[in-house]
């Protein structure tokens, strides 16, 4: 071969040269002292003028906000409005605003009516809202976390650990202690988060791999064990207890009250908070585990915050409400409809659809067969099942 | 800086790199050259800390076994083979994940997070396409995002594996352009893995041969591309020519007698690279 054109050795022509340019390694060690510090952001930008640079990344729009505000308070206020005891809506309204300080108006409702206002229909659509806005908001999660469009709350054995809880807490404790009304909940959410850790500890491949396929198929075999064992439980009991157990399997709100508000909130509040905080690096998600750690996003880490925080609520929710499903695959694909595919909008609006949705099922629940009621589950459902399959007909792919 | 020293990755039982020594200067383009399985993705994914290694890495003075994810965020930027590419997340977005190390964790993007990218997108022709989602550009338009994107980062090292292999010629040497003017501009150290010897030679200001996941040769692209040593590493049959830019390497038809056996030319890449291959998948 003949001679070539040598290269012309490469030479900083930036007058903004790197910082790093002018501390060069220590000559007599290649190897700096180490050191886990933010190393000094380079800048090979200029920071320019004061002007907004004019592009447009991906935000929360005012409309979407407003219009699942409107569909939130519309749901509530219907809800409220509306009830066997035949209330007129304009007491309803007149002893509601009695009740906001610095409001001189004065129901002349009797104390019959006022408790129904508030200690029957407030607290049913406060629940509803919070269970509603906490499945939605787990469903969108787990199905950024996934992946997959199909993933659901119920995802990780979350509804079959609480199915066993709860029978366990329904059939045998009775015969052993008495104890207080608020102990199914409660063995309800530790069975689903038994449930969920057993996924965790056994979901992962012979290599010590734990990757989002084998995270599914262990939440699979889990939920199976589970649910075997309540059938196992369950097909040596009386009609009555197989009754009552199957109640709180189909999921209502029918004996809702401020002490289950209470038992409940803090899990849904501190789930919220933490999944809305995640929703940028459930975006980061999409580009694969993979190149998201290459720009600084740690995927195994949020794919276990945003489980665990999800778990932790969808469990709290599950606990008070029975097994309600479908509320977190149709909310949240609704929303991805309406407003697109970044969580940065999906989840803070499936938190305000989810729970006016959740509040409207209940209000059909509740009226449909008035005086008697219709299964949470089994209303939204019958609406889920036709609508999911709309969603199916407009995705134009899965996962 | 870029200093590489004797680094080994086994993957199961397989060791796929052994003990890989190299250095990229500042504002220099080191060209990984080598056969298929060779151990090139490898020796890049240990660079971006995506595989376990032996030995030591140091970026920028720091040893990257102990810098955090976000802290190598903003030390060694990466521009993979085959890059996911969600189809509908807009361009802008996109390129805005190339920040996520330098805005806070949960927070959102600063003022100067958004003048970066407005820069880099810019810079790569991208405006136009600013809002469209990546499902509706072309495959150099992506392949210019998915650059943008690393550029974003600002990171002094610039990791680059095969940047051109969806991209017709065209494309292919405009990324590799913009890629050599910012790397100029901003004394970026570069490092790119490159089938296409021509290329890798045009652009390189050192190439270091992998073969068999071991460090053959290295030199200047004179030194290394001759035709004995892409025969012994290749197992091909070429013609070295001078070009106006370096050196060029034409395929040649392989001559009866001499011509390297199928054998030969597996014995170049090696069976531990397949497991190098899987992993980069």
């Amino acid at each position: 071969m003949t001679a070539v054109t040598p290269k012309t050795p490469a030479a900083p022509t930036s007058p903004a040269a790197p910082a790093a340019a002018a501390t060069p390694a220590a000559p007599t060690s290649p190897f700096a002292p180490q050191s886990r510090a933010a190393p000094p952001a380079l800048r090979f930008f200029e920071d320019g003028a004061e002007t907004e640079p004019a592009i447009f990344p991906t935000r929360l729009r005012a409309w979407h906000v407003i219009a699942g505000v409107v569909f939130l308070l519309g749901s509530a206020v219907t809800s409220v409005l509306v009830g066997p005891a035949g209330i007129p809506a304009g007491q309803v309204l007149e002893e509601i605003a009695s009740r906001i300080p610095f409001v001189s108006i004065h129901s002349n409702l009797s104390p019959t009516d006022v408790a129904v206002i508030w200690q029957l229909r407030m607290p049913r659509i406060v629940l509803g809202g919070l269970v509603g806005s906490m499945l939605a908001l787990a469903g969108a999660s787990y199905q950024g976390v996934f992946r997959n469009p199909l993933a659901d709350p119920y995802l990780l054995g979350v509804a079959s650990g609480a199915g066993l809880g709860a029978t366990v807490a329904l059939i045998e404790v009775p015969r052993l202690v008495s104890l207080p009304a608020d102990f199914v909940p409660i063995a309800a959410f530790v069975g689903a988060v038994v449930a969920v850790i057993a996924t965790f500890a056994l979901g992962r491949t012979g290599a010590h791999e734990r990757n989002v396929t084998s995270l599914i198929l262990g939440g699979v075999a889990v939920a199976a064990f589970f649910t075997a064992a309540q059938t196992f439980l369950l097909q040596q009991q009386d009609s009555q207890v197989l009754s009552e157990v199957y109640d709180w399997i189909l999921g209502g709100l029918s004996t809702a009250g401020w002490g289950q508000v209470d038992l409940v909130l803090p899990y849904i509040a501190i789930s919220t908070v933490v999944l809305v905080a995640c929703r940028r690096l459930l975006d980061a998600l999409a580009v694969g585990d993979d190149e998201a750690n290459t720009i600084g996003v740690r995927a195994d880490r949020v794919r276990l915050l945003v489980v665990v925080a999800a778990t932790l609520g969808t469990a709290a929710a599950v606990s008070v409400s029975g097994l309600i499903g479908f509320v977190g695959i149709i909310v949240p694909h609704t929303v991805r409809l309406i407003a697109g595919p970044s969580y940065q909008r999906i989840l803070p609006l499936s938190v305000l659809y989810g729970a006016g949705f959740l509040i409207l099922a209940d209000l059909l629940a509740r009226t449909v067969l008035s005086p008697g009621e219709v299964p949470l589950g089994v209303v939204t459902a019958f609406l889920g099942a036709p609508f999911f399959l709309v969603v199916l007909r407009q995705s134009r792919r899965i996962a | 800086m870029l200093e590489i020293d004797n680094v080994s990755v086994v993957l199961g039982e397989a060791t796929v790199l052994k003990s890989v020594s190299a250095r990229v200067e500042e504002g220099s383009w080191l060209g990984l050259v080598g056969p298929n399985g060779a151990g090139k993705t490898t020796l890049l994914r240990a660079v971006t800390g995506l595989v376990a290694y032996e030995g030591r890495i140091n970026v920028a003075g720091r040893a990257s076994s102990t810098t955090s994810r976000r802290a190598a965020a903003r030390l060694v930027a990466y521009v993979p083979q085959r890059p996911v590419l969600p189809s509908a997340m807009s361009v802008t977005d996109y390129v805005l994940l190339g920040r996520s190390a330098h805005h806070s964790y949960l927070g959102g993007e600063t003022r100067r997070d958004r003048r970066v990218v407005a820069t880099v997108l810019e810079r790569l022709d991208l405006t136009a396409l600013a809002r469209r989602p990546l499902g509706q550009v072309s495959g150099g338009e992506a392949q210019r995002a998915v650059l943008g994107r690393a550029l974003a980062q600002e990171a002094p090292v610039l990791v680059m594996d095969e940047p051109t292999a969806s991209l017709d010629l065209g494309h292919g040497q405009l990324v590799l352009e913009l890629a050599d003017e910012l790397r100029r501009e901003h004394s970026i150290s570069v490092l790119c893995a490159l089938h296409d010897l021509t290329l890798a030679a045009q652009y390189a200001d050192r190439l270091l041969v992998l073969s068999g996941g071991e460090a053959v040769s290295s030199g200047s692209a004179e030194e290394v591309l001759t035709e004995p040593n892409v025969r012994k590493f290749f197992g091909a049959t070429v013609e070295v020519l001078a070009g106006r830019d370096g050196v060029v390497v034409a395929p040649a038809r392989r001559p009866g007698p001499e011509a390297p056996t199928w054998q030969q030319t597996e014995e170049a890449g090696d069976s531990g690279g397949n497991l190098a291959w899987a992993a980069a998948l």
